[in-house]
């Protein structure tokens, strides 16, 4: 019976226990409130019934209760605010370090990428005990990736990326749900996580790869000659993009951007939003000419550009290098990658 | 069914006086009158009409989730059901409810005037209100839409084949009702309220009402905009919210909720109006804290539109953005706090009573706590990761919009039935009525707490089966609510022709209205009344018992 008739939803992320500690403070904060306001209205209906001869008593307020009963609940309610930014200030900002998977979501399927390379459609292997994070975007309307036992939701909104993360604790297959509405099919579009034991996941992990993402990326940059303007040296006519992922970038109009997972989308589908300084306005739009998918492994080269270790970006390049700002031949920093 | 009443006389009666509903007789004089209180009646029989659209709807949407296989409509149907139930429900029932209805009754005789400022603007109201009606229904019948009430782009923009364009354009008309209402409340207050009737003498009725005016006023015209904008992106594929076409459409979120949240007051605020006045009387005393009650429905008002975003905490807003809306919204909540202590603390040393009128106002004060208690969970920025788009969501917003604004309606059409028909209800059958609304309820909203705890999501049409005990339990309650609202609709209706002849205050309650005759004459006073005396001065009232009218039933 209680199979079919559970009253709490299962806990398995990081997170989950932390929501579910707040929710019942919350719980019992206002079953207090509850409680009070219950009591003292039933208390009050029964012993100031109407009784023949006895009339009320009229009472005209009172300014130091109305106080009271006004600076209590903010407090009160201070509290519960800041604990719930704590956790979800936690929530909303990754791990530096995290294993990432790239997420599109389409009416009504949800298509996932691991960074080593393996697509699943609709179900999503983690590993136990390892940070998570999905980078997400839509192919189409607004979707929503929840997964009820993480405690986690996200938006997964077209034309951008939106991120979340976890960290599963516990091996076992969660509901993945789809919440915002997205036409016919909404209910269909469910899914799921399967949290595995590291050896288990590895060993899944093992098979079924196309290689690296970025691996992908760095192939779908060179077909498309991004190569061509985007060299590994300073003498492009697009910026060098060694080492740009995560650093801040100088742009043209004297604003200064984070190159993140957006960033970069956008520079590929609008170039002349947001154009690094010193550069012109010579790239061609993608929108349209690559899929989701692509752009994701083209993100996820530029990510890999970053990485100390990764054989193609082995610098410490600090951000772009404009034009202006061109070291002398002679007086090369070494900075560049031949 | 006025129009009945009005022509057929009960027999064995004293010739009747003359009063609005008599005084004249045909179609014509109920559709081209200008009489607040027959255009109340107008209204009330139009958004009566509409309700019952949109409860049939909401019972089609409970059968379907009886079972977790989506099996007794499509999947297209049920997400044109719960779509329309919402914006039936919002749009031609909720938001209308109180203000138009109610307050187009009372606002002109708490205050002593003869009638609203612009009568015929009253009128043109509630032609734009059947215009947008007619638009909404012509929608249903041709093929419904699916977007869900919200109307979420790019799927109302570019994915739905329903029809995305005429709901857009019903609703645009319909919102022009309410801004006149809105606005005709707000220039009788200021401009007509009798001699001595000061502000801090208005009853709380009349402050809520201008505090609900002043969002109609401000927050309709952006839906209004909004809709407008869905519809030219729809139609003529202007670059807006799809980011296919250069919009974005967190844009449109943010416009949605800049007036759908204050809307969420539009419905509450008229109803806590009711709320002090009928505590006030079936306790016999004056409200608690007067002052702080009325400036409560003002900062109520005011700090509404500045939570919208709290509705959009997972949808990829900043962190930042989200930590003030979280912030904002907790401190909205501490006037609808304040509002709940001071009804307790009328309660302490009254002498009350439990006619029908204040069951509806224990029932509203119990279901608005609870939904205004979850709203703190829902403001909660860790909790509303959770929760979020589930039935959690669905649960709140039915316990301040269902129990909350329903309760106070159904309390207010009681307390103030003797006044609008002349007639008495049967009081067993409606305190019995409001024992089933409120247990109704509870059955059906209070298990999708749960429910949406457990993660089930909202706008599912089949669901997995282990959310499925809870889904019965609340298909049950429906069933219980569904014959608790029919039951005061019939016995308003039999009470119409069979009902005891009311007295001019069968209540004995303080305010203006009760001064009127039961019913009123079309220009409610016969000389234009002086206020010499404070708000729910029931002290002086109960001190001549000799006039104390005989009570209900």
């Amino acid at each position: 019976m209680f199979d079919n008739f559970p009253l709490w939803p299962d806990r398995a992320s990081t997170a989950a226990g932390n929501v579910d500690a707040l929710f019942i403070f919350l719980i019992i904060v206002s079953g207090l409130m509850t409680g009070l306001i219950f009591t003292a209205v039933l208390y009050f209906a029964a012993r100031y019934r109407r009784q023949r001869g006895v009339r009320a008593e009229q009472i005209e307020g009172s300014t130091p209760l109305e106080l009271t009963w006004s600076v209590i609940p903010f407090f009160v309610f201070m509290a519960i605010f800041a604990w719930g930014a704590v956790v979800y200030f936690k929530s909303r900002t990754p791990p530096g370090d995290s294993t990432e998977v790239y997420v599109v979501a389409k009416q009504w399927m949800w298509k996932l990428e691991h960074a080593e390379g393996q697509r699943e459609i609709n179900e999503l292997h983690v590993p136990v005990g390892r940070d998570v994070k999905l980078i997400m975007t839509s192919q189409d309307v607004i979707h929503s990736f929840f997964v009820p036992a993480f405690r986690m939701k996200q938006d997964v909104v077209p034309g951008r990326y939106t991120v979340a993360w976890f960290r599963a604790t516990k091996p076992g297959t969660y509901h993945l749900f789809c919440t915002q509405y997205c036409g016919t099919q909404h209910s269909g579009m469910i899914g799921y996580v399967i949290v595995q034991e590291p050896a288990q996941y590895e060993a899944w992990m093992s098979g079924g790869s196309t290689g690296p993402l970025s691996a992908t990326g760095e192939k779908i940059f060179a077909e498309l000659g991004c190569v061509t303007c985007h060299r590994t040296d300073s003498q492009g006519r697009g910026p060098n993009l060694q080492g740009v992922f995560g650093k801040p970038v100088q742009l043209e109009d004297g604003r200064s951007v984070m190159a993140d997972e957006n960033y970069i989308r956008e520079c590929i589908l609008d170039p002349g939003a947001k154009r690094v300084k010193g550069f012109q306005p010579i790239m061609p739009t993608f929108q349209g000419l690559v899929s989701e998918e692509q752009v994701n492994a083209l993100v996820a080269y530029v990510k890999s550009l970053a990485q100390p270790g990764t054989a193609a970006a082995t610098t410490k390049t600090a951000a772009v290098v404009s034009p202006q700002d061109r070291p002398e031949p002679a007086h090369s920093t070494g900075s560049q990658v031949q | 069914m006025s129009m009945a009443t009005a022509t057929t006389q009960p027999a064995g009666q004293t010739i009747e006086r003359e009063n609005y509903l008599n005084k004249h007789y045909g179609v014509g004089s109920w559709l081209f009158t200008t009489d607040h209180k027959r255009i109340a009646l107008l209204y009330l029989l139009s958004i009566t009409f509409f309700f019952f659209i949109g409860g049939f709807f909401a019972l089609l949407i409970r059968l379907e989730l009886l079972t977790p296989a989506g099996d007794l409509v499509q999947a297209d149907t049920y997400n044109k059901l719960f779509t329309m139930h919402g914006q039936v429900m919002v749009f031609f029932f909720l938001i209308p409810s109180i203000p138009a209805v109610l307050g187009n009754f009372l606002v002109p005789m708490m205050i002593g005037a003869k009638d609203l400022a612009f009568p015929r603007i009253n009128l043109l109201s509630w032609y734009l209100y059947i215009i947008g009606g007619v638009m909404m229904l012509h929608c249903m019948l041709t093929g419904g839409v699916d977007t869900g009430w919200t109307f979420y782009v790019p799927f109302s923009t570019a994915f739905s084949n329903t029809k995305v364009i005429e709901a857009g354009l019903a609703i645009f008309v319909a919102g022009f009702s309410s801004i006149l209402t809105g606005l005709n409340f707000i220039v009788t207050i200021h401009r007509m309220r009798a001699p001595g009737m000061t502000w801090s003498r208005l009853p709380l009725f009349i402050w809520a009402h201008y505090a609900t005016s002043i969002i109609q006023i401000l927050g309709t015209p952006v839906i209004a905009i909004t809709l407008v904008l869905v519809v030219a992106e729809r139609a003529l594929h202007l670059g807006i919210f799809d980011p296919k076409l250069g919009g974005d459409p967190l844009l449109f979120q943010h416009l949605f909720w800049f007036y759908s949240h204050p809307a969420v007051y539009i419905m509450i605020l008229p109803s806590m109006g009711i709320v002090s006045e009928i505590i006030a009387c079936f306790s016999r005393k004056r409200i608690f804290g007067y002052g702080f009650v009325a400036i409560s429905s003002i900062s109520i008002a005011v700090f509404g539109f500045l939570v919208w975003a709290h509705h959009m905490f997972v949808a990829g807003i900043s962190v930042y953005a989200a930590l003030v809306f979280s912030i904002l919204s907790y401190a909205v909540a501490v006037p609808s706090a304040v509002k709940v202590f001071n009804w307790t603390a009328t309660l302490y040393k009254g002498s009350i009573r439990y006619d029908a009128p204040m069951l509806y106002a224990f029932g509203f004060l119990g279901l608005f706590t609870i939904g205004g208690l979850t709203g703190l969970f829902l403001a909660s920025l860790g909790i509303d990761m959770h929760v979020h788009d589930t039935y959690f969501v669905i649960a709140h917003f039915h316990y301040i919009m269902v129990g909350g604004a329903l309760m106070g309606y159904l309390g207010g059409m009681h307390f103030w039935w003797p006044k609008i028909s002349g007639k008495l209800y049967p009081e067993g059958w409606a305190r019995l009525a409001a024992l089933i609304v409120f247990i109704g309820f509870n059955l059906t909203f209070f298990p999708q707490f749960i429910l949406g705890y457990l993660g089930m999501p909202r706008r599912y049409y089949q669901y997995p089966p282990e959310f499925q005990v809870l889904n019965v339990l609340s298909t049950a309650g429906a069933t219980v609510l569904g014959i608790g609202y029919l039951l005061p609709m019939m016995y308003f209706l039999w009470s119409m022709r069979y009902g005891k002849p009311a007295p001019d205050n069968p209540w004995n309650a303080a305010g203006l209205e009760w001064k009127t005759s039961s019913p009123p004459t079309t220009f409610n006073f016969e000389e234009e009344p002086v206020v010499t005396w404070e708000a729910y001065n029931y002290e002086e009232l109960d001190a001549h018992p000799d006039e104390e009218a005989p009570s209900v039933g």
